[in-house]
């Protein structure tokens, strides 16, 4: 029997928000069948582009349920920017903790708000360049490596209870351990002190007012932020740049490279689709 | 709120005749059996009445019982004495859908250079004779296959099997756990060499099983040390649970026939009242050669934890072969040979029940199922698809 936190049991036993939204500004469905759980998310913004409803549908156990009920409760009223920055952690703190190998419960929720927002947004698919590693239950390197990173986790079996991934037939385990290594490997989370969002945002913010606006200005091209999504900076082309063809090589071995030196290695810079 | 309990496969309520007939080997008759003195020796003589009460039950000799800790310990000590006095040979033969008692000893003895062959089931949950024999080889120590499958019911021709094995020379060993105290088992009439038995299953206590070896069967020790059961099993006897699964076995063999016509009824008044109101569901395991007291439905669409868990809100206990309620992610290795889809494997509800169940109790079960699968249902994304698409055929 799990041990579910009484929060858990209540939100599983009289879930909120359960359905679906009829036109809705933004829509989501992860997991499937075949893995145990799947989400459906839908949410409806008000005229200040604050989440005014969202509601979910889940097949899953009584901790994939619950997540998603508080994860709607949680995003109720946010802009879509400030839900973004719910984490899955979030999600199980509000809950009062999920048992470990019942965190991926969580971690669906993050997946379903951020394809929700990237569907209000049109923007293209997330994380360009991700390759699936574990084949049974469709996880990619980058979702392996953010809850690594994310949640300091050390094991192939934390990633497991984290994001499925290695649940299955288990033949993609090493490529997990390497994964975790690179990604333990990395010097900064010992050398520098962990950023919150907010503090991120901000450095990212000052960088680019400070390093790199005056050189762009200078050729008679700006940048602007469009959102900030974990280490992924997505900016819009203004001025000269905007009708560069270079553009996308200045925002590579310019922008991000400031970034990567001031803020973290981790940035990376993506320019809105045109 | 009471309590009704349809996991009888996971464990069941000891029965106060069986309670009874051990509470004087607790504080009174604590005597070692061992002893010289009367005080000790006396209990020996009550665990002589139950070996021979237990060997009534499988129509046995007493002295082919050994009294052991658990199903699990008897299934480890038949297959490592199987191997261990055919030195020589490295094959064992089982199935896909055993108990993790075999399922994971034999994947350990496969890391240890041992050859494995797991005898694959067809979509009812039954296995292929003929591939049995085609698998049997010189080099084959032991054919291990369970008797009743705990979370189907389905039930193995194991003693046509353990002929078969005989004839080429072939130890057989069944886990008789599920099946013993619920269908007869007779070892006068076939040619099975090694039985696991376990009390806690046929409303004796947890903690005690039983090792059936055959009169002639070389056999070969787990636990080494004292002398008791002839030095086949060492340790001193749990006695009052060795009295009580005496006991048990005793009241086991008196209500076989009730086993077999009520409590076989009422799964099946269960079992079609279920199909019958809630759609998309479907029954996994062959419903013939079927322990008359496990059903295991499979409701489409629904995750079983989550099913569990609502009927728990209602005291109904039964269990899932549900990835979610494992620990690991996928379904049931026993849903997952016999092909069942993942969809239906996640949804899957095993009812087994005993014959202190009622008939008010199975009534209260069908009334309030339907309601808690269309409550599921109407939480899943899947539903509404799944509802048109029939619709439109």
């Amino acid at each position: 029997m799990w041990e579910y936190t009484d929060k858990v049991k209540e939100h599983f036993l009289n879930p909120r928000n359960v359905g679906e939204i009829e036109n809705p500004d933004g829509v989501a469905e992860v997991g499937s069948l075949a893995c145990g759980d799947a989400l459906k998310l839908t949410f409806k913004l008000d005229e200040n582009k604050k989440i005014k409803d969202a509601k979910f549908k889940t097949f899953g156990c009584a901790s994939a349920i619950a997540s998603s009920s508080a994860l709607t409760e949680m995003i109720k009223g946010m802009t879509v920017e400030e839900a973004l920055k719910v984490t899955n952690q979030d999600i199980a703190g509000y809950l009062g903790g999920l048992p470990d190998e019942k965190m991926h419960c969580s971690v669906m929720g993050k997946q379903a708000l951020e394809k929700a927002v990237e569907n209000y947004r049109g923007a293209p698919p997330l994380e360009a360049g991700a390759k699936i590693i574990c084949e049974c239950f469709g996880v990619t390197d980058k979702e392996i490596e953010r809850a690594v990173r994310e949640n300091n986790l050390s094991t192939v079996e934390d990633v497991t209870n984290y994001t499925k991934a290695g649940g299955g037939c288990g033949n993609c385990h090493d490529a997990i351990q390497q994964i975790i290594d690179q990604v333990r490997s990395e010097p900064k989370t010992d050398t520098k002190p962990k950023l919150t969002n907010i503090q991120k945002i901000r450095l990212i913010e000052e960088t680019i007012e400070r390093e790199i606006r005056p050189s762009l200005k200078h050729d008679g091209g700006d940048i602007e932020i469009i959102d900030i999504i974990g280490n992924r900076v997505i900016v819009a082309t203004r001025g000269a740049c905007s009708t560069c063809k270079a553009s996308d090589i200045t925002l590579k071995h310019f922008v991000e490279h400031r970034l990567k030196e001031f803020v973290s290695p981790d940035i990376v810079v993506e320019e809105v689709a045109k | 709120m009471s309590i009704i309990y349809l996991d009888n496969n996971a464990t069941t309520q000891v029965s106060e005749e069986v309670q009874e007939t051990m509470m004087p080997y607790f504080r009174e008759l604590y005597g070692n059996p061992s002893s010289m003195h009367t005080f000790g020796g006396q209990v020996g003589r009550e665990i002589r009445t139950a070996r021979e009460r237990v060997a009534a039950l499988l129509d046995a000799l007493p002295e082919e019982i050994i009294f052991t800790s658990c199903g699990t310990e008897s299934d480890n000590t038949a297959i490592r004495s199987a191997l261990a006095i055919h030195p020589d040979r490295k094959h064992i033969i089982t199935s896909r859908v055993e108990h993790p008692a075999i399922h994971v000893l034999c994947a350990q003895l496969a890391m240890q250079g041992y050859r494995i062959t797991e005898l694959p089931v067809d979509k009812n949950g039954l296995i292929d004779l003929e591939n049995l024999e085609k698998n049997l080889t010189p080099d084959t120590a032991v054919v291990s296959l369970m008797w009743g499958n705990n979370e189907t019911g389905v039930i193995f021709p194991v003693e046509k099997a353990a002929q078969m094995a005989h004839e080429k020379g072939v130890l057989f060993h069944t886990d008789a756990v599920q099946s013993a105290g619920k269908i007869p088992v007779n070892m006068k009439t076939n040619v099975i060499d090694m039985l696991s038995m376990s009390g806690h299953k046929l409303h004796a206590p947890k903690g005690i099983g039983i090792l059936y070896v055959r009169r002639g069967t070389r056999f070969s020790p787990f636990l080494i040390g004292g002398h008791q059961e002839k030095g086949r099993r060492g340790g001193t006897e749990n006695t009052p649970g060795i009295i009580g699964l005496g006991k048990a076995c005793e009241l086991a063999d008196k209500n076989m026939q009730k086993e077999n016509t009520e409590v076989k009824r009422l799964r099946d008044k269960l079992e079609k009242e279920l199909l019958a109101r809630i759609p998309q569901s479907r029954v996994n395991g062959d419903t013939v050669n079927r322990l008359p007291n496990t059903t295991n439905i499979s409701f489409e669409y629904v995750e079983g934890e989550a099913i569990l868990l609502l009927m728990n809100e209602l005291g109904i206990c039964a269990s899932s072969g549900s990835a979610c309620t494992s620990g690991s992610l996928q379904p049931s290795h026993v849903l997952r040979a016999m092909g069942v889809p993942f969809t239906m494997a996640h949804g899957s509800i095993r009812f087994s029940l005993s014959i202190y169940n009622t008939e008010k109790e199975i009534d209260f079960v069908i009334e309030k199922m339907p309601a808690i699968i269309e409550r599921l249902r109407g939480m899943s994304p899947y539903w509404n698809t799944a509802q048109s698409s029939c619709a439109s055929k």
